[in-house]
């Protein structure tokens, strides 16, 4: 299937590891990804706080380029990008107005005809039976927290994708990959995201809590789904190891990476060098694991 | 020439807000064969009614036209006052400018033109109204009472102790509801068992009173005095007439593991069985979804030991039939399912509190089973996962109701007062433990309910947390309740060792259907809905069916069985005459015109209608027509519309009446 594609600024950049895993992984599950003819940005918390309108205007002008493109569906991946062009769908086809004001300013027309995807939706549409059987290297046992964090799910009668109390959807994911993913509170809970910078302190605080749920849950690695929930779960451990005295050393991946692991894709092209907690030990574990079952039955 | 009078009220500002009701009077004083056309503030009041009985006289009326509220509301009313006054009560008619005018409309001036039409209209037809005689019919004097918890029994007993006879159907193997679930009762604690199982034993005793258990209503027909009820009776497979309840059939059953409904899944029951060991009968019943005999045709143990043979395998449902005069619908309530299955779209469930993963996350029936001295812990408090006594327990209130975010708008009414004495039981029981309820509101209203709260935290210590939780997880062998505090305006956690949901009181997620079999309504989420919500509390809109209990709208004990005592003296006025007057708005059939095409014996939804001999006075048969059982009309009119050569009128709404009205409104 031929489906839009919408990097965003950090599929390029920041979060490098999950564009490349994106692509790598959809390429091998034959999910042609074609990005969106002069694409920009989604507008992503500055503009939506800055001012109501643009932040409808910049994802608008993404949707009718999608629209006009021919495409039905684009691949948001960044649970920014996605969650922003989502509560833009729903208002212009909900408010008239709105919709009116929004392509004054854009001149162009959005109509509605895209059905935008998130990282774990791209699986979900690919259909998860389907997904199992192309499975070649199950990550079996491993034991992994889904972590949705809050802007794949809320808000959720504009997001209109699982519970956002109680989301399950990454974890249905992540078990057709042959993953067991454990039972644990904070699926949901703020990782601070963009306070990273401003309020170290409170991000470190948060995302301490986040990683001692999942570890004391018997997570072996966390899952995610959003460039800001990664970026402060990873990079955030040495600080928080500091600043706590804890002892986390815990991968994070995406659920691209962990999906492209499992049906055979090369851990190099999933980018998965680039992560500040080492994640190459998952494939340690990988190419371990057939070794391991002979040894037990013998 | 007709001499009518037209009286207009306008319901304090309910229609003169709206509608000017002077200037109604005013144009309807013009109208044709019009004598008097007066307006006053409350018609329904006694001056009011009086003004209408002197104008009958002083005028020598033929025909009224009131115009106000809903015919629902005070047709009888005014035509009782027009009876007063020696005129036939079908010769006065309402007029609706209340709920299909001036509650519905904001512009005065096109509401009060609106008005002027409804009121032509109605003078209209009144003229061309006949007199009419109700018609008698007798009464069943015996009385159905629809499930066997404690609202249920109430009413039996009170039908039973006035004499008439009554049948209790109850859907469980034993009578006792959800009242035979609790521990102890708010606000005076005393022991459920002791004050439901003597009343229990009451309804099976009663010689007046035919108990089903296990059984089902299947079917009403009929109407108010005359409703011909089917019962389905489910296979027990056990003959209750030579069981005497010994036991041994369900000590020896080898299917031990089977999750209890009476304990709400926290013990255990075998595949026969009674619910629990003071059940009412005290004989068993064979779950054939969970026997061995019934899924593999094996085991038998419970016919091999039964000394007196009488378990049978061979048993079939059966389907009852009786008569009965009145109904008493007293269904229940079933509570709010926490987890992400519900039966509805609206419904969405509190995934967050992940009921259905940790089983130290209980609802509140549950939590009685641990108080309960019959209960799977024989009254100990300890937590379904290991056993622990716990040494802090949180409970959380509003859970489902209140929160429209999750589907349910109203208050469950009873929470707050189990919430607290669900507290106060378990700090009796472990001293050493501290009890914490999160709560939005206290809502105590009721005999000594305030008082009883302020126990519960002056006396046994209860914290309570004003605010909701967010959500709770597990860390270690501890559950971790987070939530807000917002008299400090801040988050807290609890670390709680057991955590008890105060859960919504729903209605039976059958409840809408049940309400369409034996004709009743219900609101949008499911309760039945009363006659009048201040006026009728314990009648439906179907007469002869009356409301007890939880079914109607969440109630505690003491409000179920008021509710059932008013429905049952109902029932005893209802029997209190040998006949019943019916409105004679029924079909008639012309039988110089009727053709006999039986097109209205097919359409009848009452089959009130059937075939008739025309013989002549030798008894040599002429020809065949159709004839209206006036007893069991409704008054619907599908035989009117379906006859192709217009020989069924309805009294009351004959062609002449209804063209009537139809030209007076095209009148300009």
């Amino acid at each position: 299937m031929k489906i839009g594609y919408y990097p965003g600024c950090s599929l390029h950049g920041m979060a490098i590891d999950f564009g490349k895993s994106t692509e790598a992984t959809c390429e091998a599950l034959g999910i042609e990804l074609e990005e969106i003819p002069g694409w920009s940005c989604c507008g992503a918390s500055a503009a939506h706080s800055t001012n109501h309108l643009l932040g409808l205007a910049l994802p608008a002008r993404n949707l009718s380029l999608a629209e006009e493109a021919g495409f039905r569906s684009v691949a948001a991946p960044c649970a920014m990008c996605s969650n922003s062009m989502k509560k833009t769908h729903e208002l212009i086809l909900s408010d008239k107005e709105t919709a009116a004001e929004v392509a004054r300013i854009t001149r162009r027309e959005y109509r509605g005809g895209v059905t935008v995807l998130n990282a774990i939706q791209i699986f979900l549409e690919y259909g998860l039976d389907e997904l199992a059987k192309r499975v070649v290297l199950p990550l079996k046992g491993l034991r992994v927290a889904c972590y949705y964090g809050c802007l794949l799910t809320r808000p959720p009668d504009l997001l209109k994708f699982d519970d956002a109390e109680q989301p399950v959807l990454m974890d249905e994911v992540c078990k057709a990959v042959g993953t067991e993913p454990v039972e644990w509170g904070f699926k949901t809970e703020c990782c601070g995201a963009g306070f990273s910078m401003s309020r170290t302190d409170l991000v470190c605080e948060l995302t301490r809590r986040i990683l001692e749920n999942a570890v004391n849950n018997g997570a072996e690695a966390v899952v995610v789904a959003c460039p800001m929930c990664h970026s402060n779960l990873d990079m955030r451990q040495a600080n928080i190891n500091k600043m706590f005295g804890t002892e986390f050393n815990i991968p994070i991946v995406y659920v691209t990476e962990l999906v492209g692991l499992a049906i055979g894709v090369k851990p190099k092209k999933l980018g998965m060098r680039k992560h500040f907690v080492d994640a190459m030990r998952l494939t340690k574990r990988l190419s371990a694991e057939p070794q391991e079952e002979v040894a037990r039955a013998s | 020439m007709s001499r009518i009078g037209v009286f207009i009220c306008h319901c304090g500002e309910n229609i003169a807000r709206t509608v000017d009701c002077a200037r109604l009077a005013e144009e309807s004083g013009k109208l044709p064969g019009v004598m008097v056309s007066v307006d006053y503030k409350y018609m329904c009041s006694d001056p009011g009614q009086n003004m209408i009985k002197r104008a009958i006289a002083e005028h020598k009326l033929d025909g009224v036209v009131v115009a106000a509220c809903s015919p629902h509301m005070h047709e009888p009313t005014f035509r009782a006052a027009v009876v007063q006054s020696g005129m036939n009560p079908y010769l006065c008619e309402m007029a609706n400018i209340r709920e299909h005018c001036s509650w519905v409309h904001t512009d005065r001036e096109l509401a009060t033109e609106k008005a002027i039409d409804l009121v032509r209209v109605m003078v209209e037809k009144v003229k061309r109204n006949q007199e009419l005689f109700p018609i008698r019919v007798p009464i069943t004097k015996r009385a159905l009472v629809i499930g066997g918890g404690i609202a249920g029994i109430q009413a039996a007993l009170d039908i039973a102790a006035g004499g008439h006879e009554v049948i209790l159907v109850e859907r469980q193997p034993s009578v006792g509801g959800n009242m035979a679930r609790l521990s102890e009762t708010f606000p005076t604690l005393d022991c459920s068992q002791c004050i439901l199982t003597p009343r229990m034993v009451e309804v099976a005793r009663d010689p007046r009173i035919t108990l089903y258990t296990y059984a089902e209503v299947e079917e009403v027909e009929g109407f108010v005095g005359n409703f011909k009820v089917k019962i389905r009776q489910k296979a027990k497979s056990v003959n209750a007439d030579i069981c005497n309840g010994c036991g041994d059939c369900w000590n020896k059953c080898p299917m031990k593991k089977i999750p209890s409904e009476f304990d709400a899944g926290l013990g255990y029951r075998t595949a026969i069985y009674v619910p629990f060991p003071q059940a009412v009968p005290n004989t068993p019943v064979i779950d054939r979804e969970h026997c061995l005999k019934f899924l593999k045709d094996k085991c038998g143990v419970c016919a091999k030991v039964c000394t007196r043979g009488a378990i049978d395998y061979e048993m079939q449902d059966e389907i009852i039939e009786a008569e009965v005069g009145a109904i008493v619908v007293a269904t229940g309530y079933d509570l709010y399912g926490i987890g992400k299955e519900q039966p509805n779209e609206r419904w969405k469930g509190y995934g967050e509190y992940n009921y259905d993963t940790y089983k130290d996350v209980i609802n509140g029936i549950q939590f009685e089973r641990l108080l309960s001295a019959s209960g799977p812990t024989q009254g100990e408090v300890r937590r379904p996962s290991d056993g622990k006594v716990p040494k802090s327990v949180a409970f959380i209130a509003c859970v489902g109701s209140r929160d429209p975010e999750k589907g349910i708008e109203y208050c469950s009414k009873i929470c707050c007062m189990y919430v607290a004495k669900h507290a106060m039981l378990y700090k009796h029981k472990v001293h050493d433990g501290q009890p914490y309820i999160f709560y939005m509101d206290i809502r105590a209203g009721g005999k000594n309910y305030e008082e009883f709260v302020r126990r519960a935290v002056e006396e046994d210590g209860v914290l309570y947390i004003r605010g909701r939780v967010s959500k709770i997880y597990k860390d270690g062998d501890q559950l971790v309740v987070v939530g807000a505090d917002t008299l400090s305006d801040s988050q807290v956690q609890i670390r709680a060792d057991l955590v008890v949901l105060a859960t919504a009181m729903v209605p039976h997620k059958n409840a809408y259907e049940f309400a369409q079999k034996i004709g009743i309504a219900c609101g949008s989420e499911g309760f039945y809905s009363e006659a009048h919500p201040k006026l009728r509390p314990v009648e439906t809109m179907t007469a002869g069916i009356y409301l007890a209990g939880a079914c109607q709208a969440p109630k505690d004990i003491p409000d179920a069985v008021a509710q059932a005592s008013a429905a049952a003296s109902k029932v005893q006025l209802l029997f209190s005459s040998d006949e019943l007057e019916r409105e004679p708005i029924v079909a008639k059939v012309n039988e110089v015109t009727c053709v006999h095409c039986r097109n209205c014996i097919r359409v009848c939804p009452y089959s009130a209608i059937d075939d008739k001999e025309i013989r002549d006075r030798h008894g040599n048969l002429i020809r065949m027509v159709a004839e209206v059982n006036e007893g069991m009309c409704m008054g619907c009119g599908t035989c009117v519309a379906a006859c192709p050569s217009k020989s069924v009128q309805l009294a009351g709404f004959n062609d002449e009446q209804v063209f009537a009205e139809i030209l007076a409104l095209g009148h300009e």
